[in-house]
């Protein structure tokens, strides 16, 4: 191999280690923060971890909807019409949060299977529904 | 009678779009004048008929004819007259229609300003352009029709979505879509010049103005978006990484690094091959946009239809657009010359850097994107990417490329030494250092990525005054720093605008304090400098609305009131749901914003406060990046007049 050459060759390989390196990284730091969605039913079952930020979705069951402290801290459950799971979130609710809509909630399973919220999502849409939780509906059925 | 009107309109303009497309080419690939001929008065016609039934879509709007079904869906008698008009575009079938309305503006505008280009050249970019018409007249026709009749009629239309009745939102999509479309002129050049095979680069300076101003208006979308989010969804948040918000960001990464690029192209004409990829790709995130906005595929507050077949029919017209033009491409760009040759330090290797930086940056916005949509296709199960990925990216990326960000401007063209580009920077790297230590240490910042975000903005902005200050230095008048040409003060005011961009950025990410808490009447909440009082919610009636309005007075440090915020709860007549609408007392160092949350038991109140330090920088520099490529973009160089009395002479 002329120097030239060698040259050549060490800078592809420099190259294509930086660019696996990097990838690598990406792809280490996407699956840390990929979100898996888990309907009531699975979460009932046990198939959601606990610990871990999921996101959860379902319907807000109807009458379920309180204020255990009189204070920002508000309880519901969600259901797929066939298992239930109560949520806890701190904070403001969105304007279309209201009982019987389809919602999806960011958040962890505690000890207790209670669903911790950080994030509660309701589409600004009154007919809308989220497709993870009308998927999940039909899967109940 | 008028509706059908309008709807023969559309059927009108689709038939010249089809002659659009095929006239010219077969003109331009003959040889033959007056085929070409055609196109000036066909991209007229089809103005023409586009705007017809764009005018009597809004006159439907405005004397409410419910007989319309799109009409019916999204008008209303109630609805202020700014609204009816806005609410043409409010959805689907409106907003394309706007969509192709744009475009046949920038196909005569085309025709009407380009005049120092070979006509055959002008052909095939109005052919192309005719091209994309079809696709898109096509679409509205045959999936979204907007003038479709309901029967039986109603009394009174449904109204626009409470959150779109804002003046922001009434300006954000056509500025966003006047971008979008504007790229298809980049495009179709590029297209144009790929089929005549003549790439030159006076592609490059014709198509360059054109670009810039696509590119002005989807800055402007993308900031006005931002601001309205912020204070109309009552979240305050600024940018959620949302599918939609992707969507628009990518043909803006994209963009800026086309303009960029023809910059290399015109002045060097250098970097042609990659200057007509940027171009195709460019356009082809726009058109993903528009798939991902209207198709509903992505879970979005955005996606207001969803429609298997509206979103087959896009999809196939993108593999068509996207993977014709990439064809054309690898077919034609091994004959496209090399161009001017530039060694490894050169202004040219610094922008083809910042180039890739930012593809990496549009590369991994749209893998985060699409990834939920391919992982579900799978079956592997339903996922979303957290948004911390996407900050974290961000984070990874963009140091490097605002530290070149600063030095490029100083290189020189073609052929560099090193140790006169140090000379440069060493100044205003010693300024960057000593400037961020001290405000480092007066906002209290740690050793974390504030700090870092910090010292990258002050490096973009001191490097840029220095920049614009040394011929003083040198002995220069003060006359020779206000002499410069349009397109240099352009550069230094769009970077100096990503400067106080980042500043903002960096401080509302790390000194913004939220709390949601429960307040009763004459409760107070201490935050930041400020306190926070809540004096009780009281019932008022708006224009089509009524609302539950609470207030909040705000005092300083030193027990002086220094606002009186009243957020609110609104409920529309037209609407059974409710809207909350925050209050905001703006300020150049900081925003307080409240927004007014549920009642909990008698006057006691949920309620969320913000202090959002330096929130606005990121909007001005928003607007100053806009403003920067509007300077560059009337710089003399382009005025279309002279440029040709100067070829003639």
């Amino acid at each position: 191999m002329t120097p030239k050459r060698q040259k050549r060759l060490m800078l592809i390989i420099a190259m294509v280690v930086g660019v696996s390196i990097a990838v690598g990284l990406i792809l280490k730091a996407f699956n840390q923060n990929l979100m898996y969605f888990y309907s009531t039913t699975e979460v009932q079952e046990g198939l959601a971890p606990q610990g871990q930020m999921i996101r959860l979705g379902g319907l807000v069951v109807e009458g379920s909807v309180n204020r255990p402290k009189n204070d920002v801290m508000i309880e519901f459950k969600l259901t797929d019409n066939q298992s239930e799971v109560t949520v806890r979130y701190s904070g403001i609710l969105p304007d279309l949060f209201r009982e019987g809509q389809g919602i999806l909630a960011h958040g962890q399973l505690n000890q207790q299977h209670i669903f911790i919220a950080d994030e509660v999502l309701a589409k600004h849409d009154e007919n809308y529904m989220p497709p993870e939780v009308a998927d999940s509906l039909q899967q109940s059925q | 009678m008028i509706i059908e009107l309008g709807q023969f309109s559309l059927i009108l303009a689709l038939c010249l779009s089809i002659i659009q497309m095929i006239v010219p080419l077969v003109g331009a690939q003959k040889g033959n004048s007056r085929l070409m001929s055609v196109a000036k008065p066909v991209v007229w016609g089809q103005f023409f008929f586009v705007s017809l039934a764009f005018a009597i879509l809004t006159l439907a709007f405005i004397n409410d004819d419910f007989s319309v079904r799109y009409v019916a869906q999204h008008g209303n008698t109630q609805m202020p007259l700014l609204y009816k008009v806005s609410a043409v575009w409010g959805a689907h079938e409106g907003s394309l229609l706007l969509w192709v309305l744009l475009l046949t503006t920038w196909g005569a505008a085309l025709t009407l300003f380009t005049k120092s280009i070979p006509i055959e050249m002008m052909s095939r970019v109005i052919a192309v352009m005719g091209m994309i018409s079809i696709g898109f007249l096509a679409f509205m026709i045959f999936t979204s029709n907007p003038f479709e009749r309901l029967y039986p009629l109603v009394m009174e239309g449904q109204g626009l979505n409470a959150l779109l009745q804002d003046p922001g939102l009434a300006l954000h999509p056509p500025m966003l879509y006047m971008g979008y479309v504007g790229f298809s002129v980049a495009f179709s050049f590029a297209i144009a010049a790929l089929i005549g095979g003549n790439l030159d680069s006076a592609w490059a300076r014709v198509s360059r103005p054109w670009t810039i101003t696509a590119w002005i208006f989807l800055t402007v979308g993308i900031t006005l978006g931002s601001w309205w989010a912020y204070y109309e969804l009552g979240w305050g948040g600024w940018w959620f990484w949302d599918p939609v918000e992707n969507a628009s960001l990518m043909p803006w990464l994209l963009g800026t690094a086309l303009i960029h690029s023809l910059a290399v192209t015109d002045k060097r004409a250098a970097l042609k091959r990659w200057t007509v990829l940027l171009a195709i790709l460019t356009f082809s995130a726009s058109l993903l946009g528009t798939f991902i906005v209207r198709s509903g595929v992505l879970t979005s507050v955005h996606a207001f239809a969803t429609d298997p077949e509206r979103g087959a029919f896009i999809l196939a017209f993108l593999l068509i657009v996207i993977g014709g033009s990439l064809i054309l491409y690898a077919w034609r760009a091994p004959s496209i010359s090399l161009g001017g040759r530039f060694n490894f330090v050169s202004r040219e290797s610094f922008i083809l850097s910042n180039n890739v930086l930012i593809l990496v940056i549009a590369a991994f916005v749209l893998l985060g994107t699409l990834y939920p949509l391919i992982y579900d296709a799978m079956g592997w199960g339903k996922i979303s990417v957290g948004f911390p990925w996407f900050n974290q990216m961000l984070l990874w990326f963009s140091p490097l490329l605002l530290i070149l960000l600063g030095i490029g401007p100083v290189v020189h063209w073609r052929h560099a030494k090193l140790k006169y580009v140090w000379q440069q920077i060493k100044i205003p790297l010693v300024l960057t250092i000593i400037l961020t230590s001290g405000l480092a240490s007066i906002f209290s910042l740690g050793f974390n990525n504030s700090l870092l975000g910090l010292f990258l903005a002050v490096w973009v902005l001191t490097s840029h005054f220095s920049i614009w200050l040394t011929p003083l230095v040198k002995g220069k008048t003060v006359n020779s720093l206000v002499n410069r040409s349009l397109a240099y003060y352009g550069m230094l005011v769009a970077h100096i605008g990503v400067g106080i961009l980042v500043i903002g950025i960096t401080f509302v990410s790390s000194h913004e304090i939220e709390k949601d808490l429960r307040m009763a009447p004459g409760d107070s909440y201490q935050m930041a400098s400020y306190r926070f009082t809540f004096e009780g919610v009281n019932d008022v009636i708006g224009e089509n609305y009524v609302a539950q309005q609470g207030l909040v007075k705000v005092f300083n440090d030193i027990d002086v009131l220094i606002a009186e915020l009243r957020p609110e709860k609104r409920e529309y007549s037209t609407q059974t749901m409710p809207m909350t609408e925050a209050a905001i007392d703006v300020g150049i160092w900081r925003d307080l914003y409240v927004s007014l949350g549920d009642e909990i038991t008698g006057d006691a109140w949920s309620l969320r406060l913000y202090y959002k330090p330096f929130v606005r920088w990121i909007w001005a520099g928003g607007l100053l990046i806009a403003l920067g490529g509007f300077l560059a973009g009337i710089d003399r160089r382009y005025r279309f007049v002279q440029q040709r009395r100067k070829d003639i002479s």
